[in-house]
C-alpha cells in the first residue's frame, strides 16, 4: 500500500514537473507546480514530517504559488517562447550537461544503500519536537530569519515604490 | 516501507528537471518556478535523510529553506513586476541592453 | 555551549542600527534622506568598537554551537565593516546626486553586513546558508536601486535568477553532505569524514555542488557569467560592494569550509580549484583587455583577482590561507578606492563611465588622478603597493606547495593584466580630452575615504607586517 502511494505521488510529481517546464503558458506552469508541490507534500507525510507537509501545502502551494499566479495575472506575459536563436546554442550545450547531471545523480544516490540507522520507527515530525529544537539548539538561526524577512519586506517595498 | 533511495532518486529527477527548466526557458517567471522546483527536490532529499538518520535536524533545515524561499519569492516577484512594467514582457532576452 | 551575546555583539549592533534607521525614514523629509547614511555610519562605528573590545576576548563556540568566536571571524568582520563603512560614506553623495532619495538603501547595506558577518563566523551550514541569503537578497534589491534605469533592473534580475539557481545547488550539496555525515555542524562533519575509510560518491558530489554554489557567489570561472552585466548595471557603490565585501564574504566562508569542514577531501577539491584558478585568472584578465566601460573592466578585473585568491586556496596551507586574508584586505583598500574615484568621475546619472571619459583628467584634477593611479598601479601589482605584496604571499604559498605551473600561469595572467590597467593611466595623462572636462564634485567625505584607501594601499605595500601577523593569527584554526 505504502509503495503504491509512493509510486502514484512520484509519478504525479514528475509529470507535473515536466509540465512546468514544457508548458507555454505561465498560468498552466504555475498550476502544474502546485500539483507537484501537493504530491510531494504527501511524500513528506510518508517520510514522517507531518508539520513540514502541512507547511508545504499551506505556505508553498498555498501562499507562494498564489503570489506567483497574482504576478502572472497582473503582467499577463503573452510573449513567451523557448530559447531564442541566440540562446539555442546555449541550450544545445546545456541540455547534455543537464543530462550528465541527471545521470551523475542517479548513479551517486543509490550508493546510500539500506544501511544507516534503523528506519522502522521514523522520527516524529509533529510540532512539539520541532518547536523544542527550534527554540533551543536552533534559536540563533530562528532569530536570524527575522532579519532575513525584514530584508525581504524592505526590498519588496523599495522595488514596488514608483519612482517620481 | 519505501526505502530512502527511492525518495533520493525522485529528488534527483525533480532537481534535474528543474535545472533543465531554468536553462531552456526564457520566461523569467517560469525560470523562477523551476528554481522553486529545485528547492523542493532539495527538501525532499533532506527529509529522506532525516528519516534515514531518525533525526529532527534536517526537518528544521527544511523549515528554514521554506522561509528563505518565501522571502526570495517576495523580492524576485517584485523585480519581475518591475521588469514587466518597463518592457511589457518577461522574456529575459528582452533584458539585454548589455551584452552577456 | 551557552548563549554568549558578546560573540555576536557587532551583528546585534548592526541589526539594531538598521532597524533604527528604518524607523527614522518616515520622519525625515525626502531631500535629506541621503543624510541618514550618517546613522548607518554610527552603527558601523559602534560595531567596530564592539569588535575591538572583544578582540582579545574568549574563544570557542557560542549560541548552541552555531557560531565560532575566533580570530578568523574577527578579522573577516573587520574587513567587512571597513568596506561597508567606506561604501556607506560614499553612497550618501551618490544618492543625493542621482536623486535616489530612498534611505532604505542604508538599511539594506547594514543588514547585508550582518549576513556577511554571520557567514564568516558560522559553525553550522544552516547559519552559512542564512547568512548567504541575507546578503544575497539585500544585494539583489540594491543592484536594482536605480529603478529608472533599465540596466539596473536588468542587472538585479539577472543577479537574482542566477543567485537563486546557485543557492539551489548549494543546498543540494548541503543535503548530500548531511546525508553522508548525519549532521550540519562544521566540526562534526569534519570528524565524521575523517572517520570514513572510503568516501561515498554522493559526499564528493555534495562537496562539488557546494563549491559550485560558492563559486557563483565569489564569481569563479566558469560560474562568473553574471558578473560583468550585474556589475555594469548596478549603482557604482553597489558594484563596489559586490566586488569587495560580498566577494570577500563568499571567499571567507568558502575558506572556512575548505579548511575546517572538508580538509580530508583536499586531494579532490584541490584539483577542481586548480582548474578554476587557471581559468579564472586567464579569462578575467583577457576579457578585461577589450572593455571600454570602466565598470565592466573592473568587473573582469575582479574576476581575475578572484583567480589570484583561488591560487592561495588551492595551495591548501596555512600560508595560503593567510595570503588569502591579507590579499582580501589589500584588495578591499585598492578596489574601494578605485570605485570611489570612478563614482566621482561618473558624475550625475553615471554619465561618464567609459574609459575615454578619463582623457585629460590627470591635468585638471591632479590629486584625484594621482589617487586613482595609486589604486590602478596596486591592482596591476606593481611593487611597493598592497597588490604586489598580496600577490607575493599568495604565489609564494603556492610555490611552497610545489605548484610551479600554477604560479607560472598566475604570473603570465598578471602580466596581461598590467596592460589594461596602464591603459587607464595612458588616457588620464597622455590623451587630450574631447571638449571641455565637466567639473567633478568631490565632497569632503569622499576625500577622507580616498585618503584612507591611499594610505591603506601604500601601508600594506610597504609595511605588511602587522596585518600579516593579524592574518596569521586568524588562520590558526
Amino acid at each position: 500500500m505504502e509503495e503504491l502511494v509512493f509510486y502514484l505521488c512520484a509519478a504525479v510529481a514528475i509529470v507535473a514537473a515536466l509540465t512546468v517546464i514544457v508548458q507555454r503558458s505561465a498560468v498552466y506552469s504555475a498550476l502544474a507546480l502546485i500539483a507537484c508541490f501537493c504530491s510531494v507534500a504527501i511524500l513528506f507525510f510518508q517520510l514522517g514530517a507531518e508539520f513540514i507537509a502541512a507547511i508545504q501545502v499551506i505556505v508553498y502551494a498555498g501562499a507562494i504559488m498564489v503570489l506567483f499566479l497574482f504576478v502572472v495575472m497582473l503582467i499577463d506575459p503573452e510573449s513567451d517562447a523557448f530559447a531564442s536563436n541566440r540562446l539555442k546554442k546555449l541550450t544545445i550545450t546545456a541540455v547534455p550537461l543537464a543530462a550528465i547531471l541527471g545521470l551523475l545523480l542517479l548513479w551517486a544516490v543509490p550508493a546510500v544503500g539500506p544501511n544507516g540507522s534503523d528506519s522502522s520507527h521514523a522520527a516524529t515530525g509533529g510540532i512539539e519536537p520541532l518547536a523544542r529544537s527550534l527554540f533551543s539548539d536552533y534559536l540563533l538561526p530562528f532569530e536570524v530569519t527575522s532579519i532575513l524577512i525584514l530584508v525581504a519586506v524592505l526590498g519588496a517595498m523599495v522595488l514596488a515604490k514608483r519612482t517620481d | 516501507m519505501v526505502s530512502t533511495t527511492h525518495f533520493l532518486v525522485l529528488g534527483a529527477i525533480l532537481f534535474t528537471i528543474g535545472t533543465v527548466g531554468v536553462i531552456i526557458r526564457r520566461n523569467v517567471i517560469i525560470m523562477f518556478m523551476c528554481v522553486e522546483l529545485m528547492l523542493n527536490a532539495v527538501n525532499l532529499t533532506f527529509l529522506a535523510f532525516a528519516r534515514h538518520f531518525n533525526q529532527i535536524d534536517a526537518q528544521i533545515f527544511v523549515f528554514f529553506v521554506m522561509t528563505v524561499a518565501a522571502a526570495e519569492a517576495a523580492v524576485g516577484l517584485a523585480l519581475i513586476v518591475q521588469l514587466a512594467r518597463r518592457t511589457n514582457s518577461v522574456d529575459i532576452d528582452q533584458a539585454d541592453t548589455m551584452k552577456w | 555551549m551557552d548563549i554568549n551575546y558578546t560573540a555576536l555583539l557587532p551583528e546585534i549592533i548592526l541589526s539594531v542600527a538598521g532597524i533604527v534607521l528604518m524607523l527614522l525614514i518616515p520622519f525625515v523629509p525626502k531631500e535629506s534622506q541621503p543624510k541618514l547614511g550618517y546613522v548607518g555610519l554610527v552603527g558601523i562605528l559602534l560595531a567596530f568598537c564592539a569588535l575591538v573590545l572583544q578582540w582579545e576576548g574568549e574563544r570557542g563556540l557560542a549560541f548552541f554551537d552555531m557560531v565560532f568566536q575566533d580570530n578568523f571571524a574577527n578579522f573577516s568582520k573587520l574587513l567587512f565593516l571597513l568596506s561597508v563603512g567606506a561604501i556607506t560614506a560614499t553612497s550618501m553623495h551618490y544618492l543625493e546626486q542621482d536623486r535616489l532619495l530612498k534611505a532604505e538603501y542604508f538599511c539594506l547595506l547594514l543588514f547585508s553586513t550582518v549576513g556577511m558577518c554571520l557567514m564568516a563566523a558560522s559553525a553550522d551550514l544552516i547559519m552559512t546558508f542564512l547568512g548567504i541569503e541575507i546578503l544575497s537578497i539585500s544585494t539583489y534589491v540594491l543592484a536594482g536601486y536605480r529603478s529608472s534605469e533599465m540596466k539596473s533592473t536588468e542587472s538585479a534580475l539577472k543577479y537574482f535568477i542566477l543567485g537563486a539557481f546557485s543557492t539551489a545547488f548549494l543546498l543540494y550539496g548541503v543535503a548530500f553532505v548531511y546525508g553522508a555525515t548525519g549532521t550540519t555542524k562544521y566540526l562534526q562533519i569534519s570528524r565524521a569524514i575523517s572517520d570514513m575509510d572510503s568516501y561515498p560518491v554522493f559526499l564528493l558530489l555534495g562537496v562539488g555542488f557546494m563549491i559550485v554554489g560558492f563559486g557563483f557567489k565569489a564569481a569563479f570561472v566558469p560560474f562568473h557569467v553574471w558578473t560583468p552585466d550585474v556589475y555594469e548595471g548596478a549603482p557604482i557603490p553597489i558594484t563596489a560592494h559586490l566586488a569587495v565585501a560580498s566577494k570577500a564574504a563568499a571567499v571567507v566562508a568558502f575558506l572556512r569550509i575548505l579548511f575546517q569542514v572538508v580538509p580530508d577531501l583536499s586531494l579532490q577539491w584541490q584539483q577542481l580549484l586548480w582548474i578554476s584558478a587557471v581559468l579564472t585568472m586567464l579569462i578575467g584578465n583577457i576579457a578585461a583587455l577589450t572593455q571600454s566601460n570602466i565598470k565592466r573592466m573592473l568587473a573582469y578585473s575582479s574576476i581575475a583577482h578572484a583567480g589570484y585568491l583561488l591560487v592561495g586556496l588551492t595551495a591548501n596551507s596555512t600560508m595560503g590561507a593567510q595570503g588569502v586574508l591579507f590579499y582580501l584586505m589589500a584588495y578591499a583598500f585598492m578596489n574601494l578606492g578605485a570605485f570611489t574615484v570612478v563614482q566621482l568621475v561618473a558624475r550625475r546619472g553615471e554619465a561618464n563611465v567609459e574609459i575615454k571619459d578619463y582623457a585629460g583628467l590627470g591635468f585638471k584634477y591632479p590629486l584625484l588622478s594621482l589617487a586613482l593611479s595609486v589604486f590602478i598601479v596596486s591592482l596591476a601589482g606593481i611593487p611597493l603597493t598592497a597588490g604586489f605584496t598580496g600577490k607575493l604571499f599568495l604565489f609564494s604559498a603556492a610555490i611552497q606547495q610545489g605548484m610551479y605551473w600554477l604560479v607560472v600561469i598566475a604570473v603570465v595572467a598578471s602580466a596581461i593584466g598590467i596592460y589594461y590597467y596602464i591603459r587607464v593611466l595612458v588616457f588620464m595623462y597622455m590623451r587630450e580630452p574631447e571638449g571641455e572636462i565637466e567639473s567633478v564634485g568631490i565632497p569632503g567625505v569622499a576625500r577622507i575615504v580616498i585618503l584612507i584607501m591611499v594610505l591603506g594601499t601604500l601601508y600594506l605595500g610597504i609595511l605588511p607586517g602587522s596585518v600579516l601577523k593579524m592574518a596569521s593569527e586568524a588562520v590558526n584554526f
